[in-house]
This record gives C-alpha cells, sequence and structure tokens, in this order.
C-alpha cells in the first residue's frame, strides 16, 4: 500500500501545547504519508488525543509547525482542518443525541441548495455510508440517543467518511466496538488506505495495531520517544517498553478462583428485561469473577444494569447474600453492597466539572460525613490512596476531572467502588481505553478484590480478557444465556462460533 | 534555579508523571482548579457592587452615601434575597421553579386572613409565620412531586403553580389587602437590632445557613451530582428524585420565609405582593455564577447578585429616574454577566 519511498504529506514538528498547570506537549513530531495506516500508541495521558485535537483544530498549539505539502499552515478551527482534509472521530463520542443519524453524520456542512436543506439527499448519502461500514440496518431518519455507544461510534465514523479527506484520525475507535465491529472497521480503513487517504490509529489493543498499521509513532510523557517505526519488525515487547519504560507483564492474573465451600454471594434467577433479554440466571460465589461475552447489543450491559436496578426487571429476582433485592432500585442495591462501573463514563459516570475526588467519593461521600456534615479532608484522602494505587495520572485529586485523559477517567471510576468496597463488583468494559500497564493492574486489581472476598461480574468485547479474566463465562447471544462453563474449558473461537450462532438462529 | 525548579513542577503536574503525589503538584492543582475560578467571579461582582456604590456616591452624593439608605438597600435587598437562596438549591440541582413569587404572595394571604389573626392574637406570633411556612413548604412539595415523580417539565409545573397560587390567594383575600394587626408580629418582626433591620438579620441568617447548607453538608453536595450529571448520580446510588423533590420544597419553604418577611415589611398580606419576583430571583442567582443548566451553585454570587440590582434599583430612586429606565439597565446587566459567565467557563473548559 505503501509506494517505495513515500514523501509525508502532512508533518507536525515540535509541537507543544501548555495546559493551565499541565505541559500535555512537550515537542512531539509526527509525519504522515498518503495511504499509510499511521498508529499513534502512548499511555494514558502520554498526549495522544490532545496531539489530534491540536491537528483537529480544537486545541492551538502553544508551539510548533504544521506543514501541509511542505506549506506551514495554521488549523484555526474544525472547519478549516476540514478543509485541510483532516477528518477526526473523536475519543469521547461527538455526536448529538437530539438530531436523526443523517442529520448527525453532516452536521456543520449540512446538504443545502439556496439555504434550503436537502435531507432526502442526506438521507441518500448516509445510507451508502452506514452500507459502507457494513450497517445497513440503521436507518438514517433514527435519533442517535436511542443508539448504543457502538451504534453511535458508527454514526461518528459515518461523519468522518462524509467528508472528502485525505486523513481521517481516528481515537480510540475500537473502544467501543466488538470483534466483528472492528473488522469491519478494518475494512473501510483498507478501503480508504488503499484510495491514497492516510489513517491516524490510535488503540490500547496492540494486536489490532499488529493486524492493521503500517508505521507507528509512540509518545510518552508529551514526547515523542519513537519515529515511523515499521509494524512488522518491531516486536511488542519493544513497544511496551518504549511507551512504559519499563517492561509490563502482559499477563492475566492466576486464578485462586472460589473455594468449594464459598457462598453464593449474587443470585440472579428469571431475570427478564422485555425486548432485551429473558429468563438470565447468574450465580457467583464469593471470590469468583464471571465474565459475559457477546456482541454489543447482545443485552450484557442491559443485564448488568437490571441488576444493578438501573432498570426495572418484567420478571426475575436479584438476591444478594441470600436477600431479596427491590426492584429497580439502585439505592437498595448499593445499600447492600452492589457497584456498578458503567458501560459509558462520561454521561454514565462522571461529574466532569468537579474535582476528582468527588468523583470518586459520589456513592460513599454520604458515609464520610457526620450528621450530614461533609469530611472533605477523608475522602481526598481515601481518593489520594486509590489513586496512587492505580497509578492514576496526573495523580492530583483536585482537578476537575474533565482534565483527565480517557484512561485515567476510568481507572477513577473504578476507584470509586474500591473506595466503596463491594460485595458485588459490575464491570462493564473495565479497560476500555486504558493503557496496557493499567491494564494489566486492573487485571490483578479485580482479582485482588475477589480473592477478598467479592462477586465479581465483568462485561467485555474482548474475548480474550474475558476469558483470561473470568473462572467461568457465561456467553449471551441475542438476550439469552446459550452457554455457560469454566474460562479454561473454551476458546475465543468457539465463544465466537456461539454467539454468531445465536444471532443467526 | 528557579527554571529548574519551574520545570521540575511543570512536569510533576505533565502527563505520565510518574512517582508519589507531591505537595507541588498539590498546589499546581489548586491554582488551576475550580476555587480560583468562582473566587474571581465573586470578585469581579464586587468590583461591580463597587462601581454602582461609587456611581451612587457622585451622583446622589449624601442621599445614597447614609447609613439610613445602606439599610433600606439591605431590606429591599432582603426579601428577594431569601427568594434568591431558595432558588439557587433548585437551580442548581438542574431545575427552575417559577412558582416562588405567587407562593410568596399566597403565603402572606393565608398568614393574615381573619382566622389566622384571630388565632395569632390568641397563641401568638408564631401561627403566622408557621402558616406561612406551611402555605410555601406545602407548595413547594407540590411542584417537587409534580417535577420528580409527575416528571412534568419543571418549567411547566412551575408555572402552573404560579398561575394556580396567585389565582388562590386572590380568592383568598377577595383581592382586599389584609392589614397586620397582631401586635407581637409587628414587635417580633419589625424594626431593628443592633441598629440593622431585623428582617435584614433573617437573610443573613438564611445565606449563611444555605452557604452551609450547599457547601457543607451531603445535601449540598447531592444537590451538585443531581444537576451536574442525573445519571451518574443516578447510578451512584444517589435518590435523585427524592432529592428533586427535596430542592422544590426548600425553594417553597424560603418563599415562605420571605412571606413573613414581606409582612413585617409593609404590614399587609395582599395577593399582590411578590409579583414578579420569580424573575428577579433567577436574574441574581445567574448573574451570581449558578449554571442555569445546573451542576454549579454559589451562594456567595447569588447574595452579590441581589445586592447588585438592589443597590441598583435604589441608585435609581436616588436620582429620581425612570423606573423603565432602570428595566433596561437590569437587562443589560444581566446580558453582560451572563456573555462574561460563559466566557469564563469557555476558557476554563478548552484551556
Ligand atoms: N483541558 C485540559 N486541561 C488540563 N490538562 C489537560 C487538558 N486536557 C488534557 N490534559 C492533560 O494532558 C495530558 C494528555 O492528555 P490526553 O488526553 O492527550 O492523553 P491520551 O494520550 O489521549 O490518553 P488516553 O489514552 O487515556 O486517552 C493528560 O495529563 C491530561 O491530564
Ligand atoms: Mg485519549
Amino acid at each position: 500500500m505503501v509506494s517505495a519511498d513515500p514523501q509525508p504529506f502532512l508533518t507536525m514538528q515540535g509541537i507543544v501545547k501548555v495546559f493551565p498547570g499541565a505541559r500535555a506537549l512537550d515537542g512531539v513530531d509526527l509525519e504522515i504519508v498518503p495511504g499509510e495506516v499511521h498508529c499513534l500508541l502512548g499511555q494514558n495521558g502520554a498526549g495522544k488525543s490532545t496531539l489530534i485535537k491540536v491537528l483537529a483544530g480544537a486545541h492551538q498549539p502553544t508551539e510548533g509547525r504544521i506543514l501541509l505539502d511542505g506549506e506551514p499552515i495554521t488549523i484555526a478551527d474544525p472547519v478549516a482542518a476540514l478543509r485541510h482534509g483532516v477528518a477526526t472521530m473523536y475519543q469521547e463520542l461527538d455526536v448529538v443525541d437530539g438530531l436523526t443519524v443523517a442529520e448527525n453524520v453532516f452536521l456543520g456542512h449540512e446538504l443545502a441548495t439556496l439555504g434550503f436543506s436537502q435531507r432526502r439527499e442526506a438521507v441518500r448519502r448516509t445510507r451508502e455510508l452506514l452500507r459502507r461500514l457494513g450497517h445497513p440496518e440503521v436507518s438514517p431518519r433514527q435519533e442517535v440517543g436511542a443508539l448504543s455507544a457502538a451504534g453511535k461510534q458508527i454514526v461518528s465514523m459515518a461523519r468522518a467518511l462524509s467528508h472528502d479527506a485525505r486523513v481521517i484520525v481516528m481515537d480510540e475507535p475500537s473502544a467501543v466496538l466488538d470483534s466483528e465491529e472492528v473488522a469491519n472497521l478494518f475494512r473501510v480503513v483498507r478501503e480508504l488506505t488503499s484510495a491514497g487517504v492516510a489513517v491516524v490509529y490510535i488503540s490500547h489493543r496492540l494486536e489490532e495495531i499488529r493486524e492493521i498499521g503500517n508505521r507507528i509513532t509512540v509518545l510518552k510523557d508529551g514526547r515523542t520517544v519513537a519515529h515511523n517505526l515499521p509494524v512488522s519488525g518491531t516486536p511488542t515487547t519493544e513497544l511496551i517498553r518504549l511507551m512504559t519504560g519499563r517492561s509490563v507483564e502482559y499477563a492475566f492474573p492466576p486464578s485462586s478462583g472460589p473455594g468449594p465451600e464459598a457462598p453464593v454471594v449474587l443470585d440472579v434467577q428469571g431475570l427478564s428485561l422485555r425486548g432485551v433479554f429473558r429468563d438470565v440466571g447468574l450465580e457467583v460465589r464469593a471470590g469468583e469473577i464471571v465474565g459475559l461475552a457477546g456482541l454489543v447489543g447482545s443485552g450484557r450491559s442491559e443485564i448488568l444494569e437490571t441488576v444493578y436496578g438501573a432498570r426495572r426487571p418484567s420478571a426475575g429476582v436479584v438476591r444478594v447474600d441470600g436477600r431479596r433485592l427491590r426492584p429497580g432500585s439502585v439505592a437498595a442495591a448499593v445499600g447492600v453492597g452492589i457497584g456498578l462501573a458503567p458501560e459509558e463514563r462520561k454521561s454514565q459516570g462522571l461529574l466532569l466539572d468537579e474535582p476528582v475526588y468527588r468523583n470518586v467519593t459520589l456513592s460513599t461521600f454520604a458515609r464520610f460525613a457526620r450528621g450530614g456534615l461533609l469530611d472533605e479532608r477523608a475522602e481526598r484522602a481515601a481518593a489520594q490512596e486509590q489513586a496512587i494505587s492505580l497509578h492514576l495520572r496526573p495523580p492530583g485529586v483536585d482537578r476537575p476531572i474533565r482534565t483527565l485523559s480517557g484512561g485515567n477517567q476510568q481507572k477513577a471510576m473504578l476507584a470509586r467502588w474500591l473506595v466503596h468496597g463491594c460485595r458485588v463488583l459490575l464491570l462493564d468494559e473495565p479497560t476500555r481505553g486504558v493503557d496496557v500497564g493499567a491494564r494489566a493492574e486492573i487485571y490483578a486489581l479485580v482479582r485482588r478484590l475477589a480473592d477478598a472476598g467479592a462477586a465479581v461480574v465483568v462485561v467485555s468485547s474482548e474475548i480474550p480478557e474475558v476469558l483470561g479474566l473470568a473462572d467461568r463465562v457465561l456467553v449471551v447471544s441475542e438476550g439469552r444465556v446459550v452457554h455457560e462453563g469454566p474460562a479454561e474449558s473454551i476458546d475465543e473461537h468457539q465463544v465466537l462460533d456461539m454467539v454468531m450462532e445465536g444471532s443467526v438462529a | 534555579m528557579n527554571e529548574q525548579k519551574l520545570s521540575a513542577d511543570a512536569r510533576q503536574a505533565g502527563p505520565g508523571a510518574a512517582g508519589p503525589p507531591g505537595g507541588e503538584h498539590k498546589d499546581t492543582a489548586r491554582r488551576v482548579g475550580i476555587p480560583s475560578g468562582t473566587a474571581g467571579r465573586n470578585l469581579g461582582l464586587i468590583v461591580a457592587l463597587v462601581a454602582l456604590a461609587v456611581v451612587g456616591c457622585v451622583t446622589a452624593g449624601s442621599r445614597f452615601a447614609s447609613l439610613d439608605n445602606l439599610m433600606v438597600i439591605l431590606s429591599l435587598a432582603s426579601v428577594i434575597g431569601v427568594v434568591s437562596i431558595g432558588m439557587t438549591f433548585v437551580i442548581t440541582g438542574g431545575g427552575i421553579d417559577l412558582s416562588v413569587g405567587s407562593v410568596l404572595g399566597l403565603a402572606s394571604v393565608w398568614a393574615t386572613t381573619l382566622a389566622t389573626q384571630t388565632m395569632a392574637d390568641q397563641y401568638g406570633w408564631v401561627v403566622m409565620a408557621v402558616c406561612a411556612l406551611a402555605v410555601g413548604l406545602g407548595a413547594g412539595l407540590v411542584n417537587g412531586v409534580l417535577v420528580a415523580y409527575g416528571r412534568v417539565v419543571a418549567f411547566i409545573a412551575t408555572l402552573a403553580t404560579m398561575v394556580a397560587a396567585r389565582g388562590l390567594a386572590e380568592l383568598i383575600a377577595n383581592r382586599r389587602t389584609q392589614i397586620v394587626d397582631v401586635d407581637s408580629f409587628t414587635d417580633t418582626f419589625r424594626g431593628d437590632l443592633l441598629g440593622v433591620p431585623k428582617i435584614v438579620w433573617i437573610f443573613v441568617a438564611v445565606a449563611v445557613a444555605g452557604w452551609f447548607l450547599l457547601n457543607r453538608t451531603t445535601f449540598g453536595r447531592r444537590t451538585v451530582a443531581v444537576g451536574g450529571n442525573p445519571e451518574a448520580a443516578r447510578l451512584a446510588g444517589i435518590k435523585v428524585r427524592r432529592h428533586t423533590m427535596y430542592l422544590y420544597a426548600l425553594a417553597g419553604l424560603a418563599a415562605g420565609i420571605a412571606g413573613v418577611m414581606m409582612l413585617a415589611r409593609t404590614t399587609a398580606g395582599s395577593s399582590t405582593n411578590g409579583t414578579l419576583y420569580e424573575l428577579d430571583a433567577i436574574a441574581a442567582v445567574v448573574v451570581g455564577g449558578t449554571l442555569l443548566a445546573g451542576g454549579r451553585g454559589t451562594i456567595v454570587g447569588t447574595v452579590l447578585g441581589v445586592l447588585i440590582f438592589a443597590t441598583l434599583t435604589n441608585l435609581f430612586i436616588q436620582n429620581n429616574l425612570d423606573s423603565s429606565v432602570q428595566a433596561v439597565a437590569k437587562g443589560a446587566i444581566i446580558i453582560v454577566a451572563v456573555l462574561l459567565q460563559q466566557r469564563l467557563t469557555a476558557r476554563s473548559t478548552t484551556g
């Protein structure tokens, strides 16, 4: 795909970006040649998103130059970026819930003649884009708010494709996608690159980089530590060492599993949610990690949310330590020690303008309080302790959580339930957007919690993660549990087969 | 040496700073964090207030710059101030309450009916005060139930209460002004304490209590959470609906207290009491820096906002200026304040 001696058409040189209190970029270089997939690697908070926001015109660089076809350019705003042929899919989904799919795709560059919007044309072109993305079933006239996170990601992708771009920047597009969706995404990426479009691809999943990438630039602490490494020929261990500055054990912690005597903590029977899933049974013992595998949209997240009381089941009971929970009451669930780390942290989990520590103690501040009086000192201390043990970067807990990188926001979400201390921990995509090093830490942590007697349920789109982390696996397809068994006795392909079969049947 | 220190600091606060957090880092976070923003906004309001005072001194001289006039301004600010404190909570919690002015009127009427006053003659002023507070609380609870459990949009639910409460007040009062002639009531609430009108003391007490409630208690934390991201609050185990109901009840209670203060100031219950106070309160709250979208609220800002409007009104009166001009000036202040607010928030979020 990449020609013999390709010349970069887009170059970023010595980019520095200073935020009040943080030097996010400290001299970064990036060279992009036509038709390549250029991977941007780096730990959480390394500055990847900041760099691409500079390229997208969303941030102005403090220092540095951007050259397009050898000419220095300034990218004053996102419109200018698009004019220069740079289209961006942001890490945090940026779709408008109240608008339709087609309206979102053409947001900001509406098709219009003489001021009359050409809705039908927009719908037609959107349908075409969705078909290209492998999603003819999504209707252009549907409201985006009703779509799942993956659906929104697809809309965001369609928007990027709707521009005549020379380079499309994708900031962790696969984080909300399951393996089938990722395959779709890669097909589109290959189409783009063979047409000469360059793709800048950010992901924490190194196996994806192997599959799709041509060259790699690695960022660390806001600096470029390696340029234009060829993907083939750079071992994974080397990449990890470049990113983290150390070698990380990229492995799952050994499972001790629940003892034979371990009591059942979470007991779910006949749980149904009309139109989404039916008759789900689930028993989790103290010390056990149960994984739910399945496609996005199979009802996995809804199962967790229903167990948690965030949705009212149409049938079924949930018991914790033998006590039956009031259905549809989160407060009751939290009261008996269930914690949920939701899938969409921004809309479901965080108070973006509040400091980190208040986000961490959102479900526990009342416990720290005495007679209704807050004890912020104790809250800070508890949050700080978790921040250190989770290697939150930057580790200060007083800054607004908005200013943390995506992966670090995810860690803060986990910290909330660590402070809470849970009998039952429900984790929906716990490592979404989390870097290699922190992933290993999170795995170890979840195992430690289980060993300390918690019952853990994990939902993940990454099947290897489910299989590696869990003691027992439930495969969910089309709202039904189609398989249940020990994690060792099944492999990724079998899970995929079951998932697909279920969705065909 | 100095430079070295600076760069070390930057690295500490910078991305990927490994190692334990230093005290240095905490400082950096403080400097860029929320507190400085709030302090900055309040400083702006104080500057505006001082500017108004200077204008007053220059244009109206000793008529404006006297202790008596200061007390007039403070009395003027007190009633609307208490209403605004309640409104601050509702708005911070992501809602709006258009009914507070009417509820104030209804409370003032109900507390001065013949029946209530006869009872008050017998058992003391407490009867009237409790009556006004109960009316306020009751109306607030109705709002709260409608919004939180009935899922009626706050704007509509409280608009309905606003209309209905005013109508009910007219029915009860029969469109007549009801003079307060319970001596124990007037003795208790009228006049000065330590040279300051008693209703000003009530405002001070309510403001201090409100500040404490919003900033130092779990109730306040819940308010910010519910206003900032109701779904996140719900998933964290906060009873969002119940809390929302409490917020409207609180605003109603504040309107009831303001009703008592109104009776003290005017010695008359009338169905026209508190007309348009809801708009003045919303203006003061927003100018003060509370986010209309919810999730951030400031009692100090609200108090300053109320004082700014009260001073402005007084300034116009002292200069014998048309009240229409005053309305235009008020409008301008609201726009300027909101524009400034947007600038500030835009800067703090995009960096
Ligand atoms: N608006 C802001 N104000 C202050 N600091 C910020 C702001 N935005 C980002 N930062 C800081 O800049 C650094 C880089 O953040 P960035 O989001 O670019 O990381 P990232 O490499 O994309 O990480 P992730 O993999 O977690 O998404 C982080 O330390 C972050 O806290
Ligand atoms: Mg990022």
